[in-house]
């Protein structure tokens, strides 16, 4: 193949004027663009409204869990990291609860099918992405730890009364 | 009473060595700074208030880091050839004026701490030594990017060596002396154009092409971008300073960085009127308030070929090496010839005409 060599006009041959040209328009990114850097441990970079990030569960209005533990979202879930163990609360109101809710964040895809599954909104992914840890214990999400995850979302966020599907959730 | 002699010139040594390597560290640091802002970026910001401490933190760096001498080298041409490198980047700053003189307890002190009158084949002979700093570098490495970045290096620097000699030429034909003081005293006499307007008798207003032809030379002599081919990176890793680490290598970006001093220095005193404000002086101010503001003045036009150094350098891409020795020898060489030749036909005709 032959590639031909561009015709250059006298004026690009003479490096000058274009070498001008050059210098003015990283003088216009100096002047003018704001840099595009974020500084990111102090300035955090801010996330989409839908973003994937740490579980959380919901709480009904007593602060106990709207988890009804039908185990829907531990079926959808394609990494197989949520485990749980479903008991009686001997409540009148509530059929069934979850008495250990884990999640294993190290297995964990951040597909979102959870709270797809879940029948009463009472599992989602908060926009929280920073809990970093040296110890593996730390980032089994216990029941416990899932609840107080409500602080990573606004406070009129964290308690739902909703009544999303009454043959499941009776409040 | 008066001071001996060498006092004020033991002080003057002192304090332009002591801004000189300031300004070489600070200058590491304009040069990350302003590639930044070209980029978009922000730059160094995490030491001190705007990063401003960043050359100190490099400098404790550089000293603290393990001093590994590899075990194929040339040991003394290895240590050597950083020293020969920084040492007449220094040196050449000697020859250059940075102000008028100034009256301290009735002694005339010219702010220059040599008056060489060899001025400027002095700062230019002292110049081409660093090629033997580069090539002993890459040599003394055993090592294939080094030695191919010191072939580059000494090639480079031979050529443009003449271009930077000859473009001059022009210059000192018209100022008819090669001390450098004298070229300056020489620029801040003006020169009415048309009859009217006062120009001041800088170089630049007789020698444009020689100015342009020099700082294309002062480029490539100094390694910068865009003709930086002895280092370059994606080609020879990091050229002759490859195999060098800790200060050694920060001995490397020293002389390159103060190379880079003296030749805008350089730049300044021979095309921009040295320390000369036109205008300041039928202000009717003290003499010694005028040198101050010289050596201001000076500072300030160091200061802008320093930054154009720094802003050519992030924005040109690099040459090849073809195109380097091409732009030399059949671009800037026959360009420079023809302008000593025009200059010289004009001066023949001026002296004839008076």
């Amino acid at each position: 193949m032959i590639i031909e060599k561009p015709h250059l006009s006298l004026f690009q041959k003479a490096y000058l004027p274009e070498v001008a040209r050059g210098l003015w328009i990283t003088m216009k990114h100096m002047l003018r663009k704001k840099p595009v850097t974020y500084e990111y441990p102090e300035k955090p970079k801010p996330v989409p409204a839908n973003f994937r990030g740490l579980h959380r569960l919901i709480q009904r209005p007593g602060g106990r869990e709207r988890c009804v533990a039908c185990e829907l979202c531990l079926t959808a879930c394609p990494a197989n990291c949520i485990s749980m163990v479903a008991a009686d609360p001997g409540d009148p109101n509530v059929e069934k609860y979850p008495l250990r809710y884990e999640i294993d964040t190290l297995r964990c895809i951040y597909c979102g099918f959870c709270e797809e599954a879940c029948p009463c909104d009472a599992i989602e992914l908060t926009p929280h992405y920073e809990f970093a840890s040296s110890r593996r214990e730390d980032f089994v999400q216990t029941k416990e730890k899932l609840l107080e995850n409500n602080r990573y979302v606004p406070e009129a966020e964290r308690v739902s009364n909703a009544r999303t599907n009454e043959t499941y959730l009776r409040v | 009473m008066t001071l001996p002699e060498f006092i004020p010139l033991i002080a003057k040594v002192l304090i332009c060595f002591f801004v000189v390597l300031t300004l070489t560290a600070y200058l590491t640091l304009a040069e990350r700074k302003f590639s930044a802002f070209i980029q978009d970026r922000i730059g160094p910001n995490r030491v001190g208030p705007l990063g401003l401490l960043q050359p100190l933190a490099d400098g404790v760096k550089f000293i603290f880091k393990e001093d590994v001498i590899p075990a194929q080298v040339h040991k003394v041409y290895y240590i050597l050839a950083p020293a020969l490198l920084l040492v007449p980047a220094l040196l050449g700053y000697v020859a250059i004026p940075f102000g008028d003189s100034v009256e301290i307890a009735g002694q005339t002190v010219p702010l220059q701490i040599a008056n060489v009158d060899l001025g400027i084949l002095y700062v230019l002979a002292i110049g081409g030594l660093s090629v033997y700093g580069l090539f002993m570098a890459g040599w003394a490495s055993n090592n294939k990017y080094s030695l191919l970045g010191g072939l580059r290096a000494s090639a480079q620097m031979v050529s443009y060596e003449l271009t930077l000699g000859l473009s001059i030429v022009g210059a000192l034909l018209v100022y008819g002396t090669t001390n450098l003081r004298d070229i300056v005293h020489q620029q801040t006499e003006y020169w009415m154009m048309f009859g009217v307007v006062p120009v001041p008798k800088w170089g630049i207003v007789f020698q444009p092409v020689g100015f342009i032809l020099f700082l294309v030379s002062a480029f490539a002599e100094s390694n910068r971008l865009p003709f930086d081919l002895p280092e370059a990176e994606n080609e020879l890793v990091g050229g002759y300073h490859t195999e060098y680490g800790s200060m050694k290598f920060a001995m490397f970006f020293m002389g390159e960085y103060t190379g880079m001093i003296t030749l805008s220095g350089l730049i300044v005193t021979l095309f921009f009127g040295g320390w000369h404000v036109p205008g300041l002086e039928g202000a009717g101010l003290p003499a010694n308030i005028i040198a101050a503001i010289g050596v201001g003045a000076f500072c300030v036009k160091v200061g802008f070929f320093l930054f154009l150094f720094i802003w050519v350098r992030w924005t040109l891409p690099r040459f090849r090496y073809d195109q380097l020795m091409g732009l030399s020898w059949k671009g800037v060489f026959p360009v420079a010839l023809i302008n000593v030749f025009l200059t010289g036909i004009c001066l023949y005709l001026h002296h004839r005409s008076m």
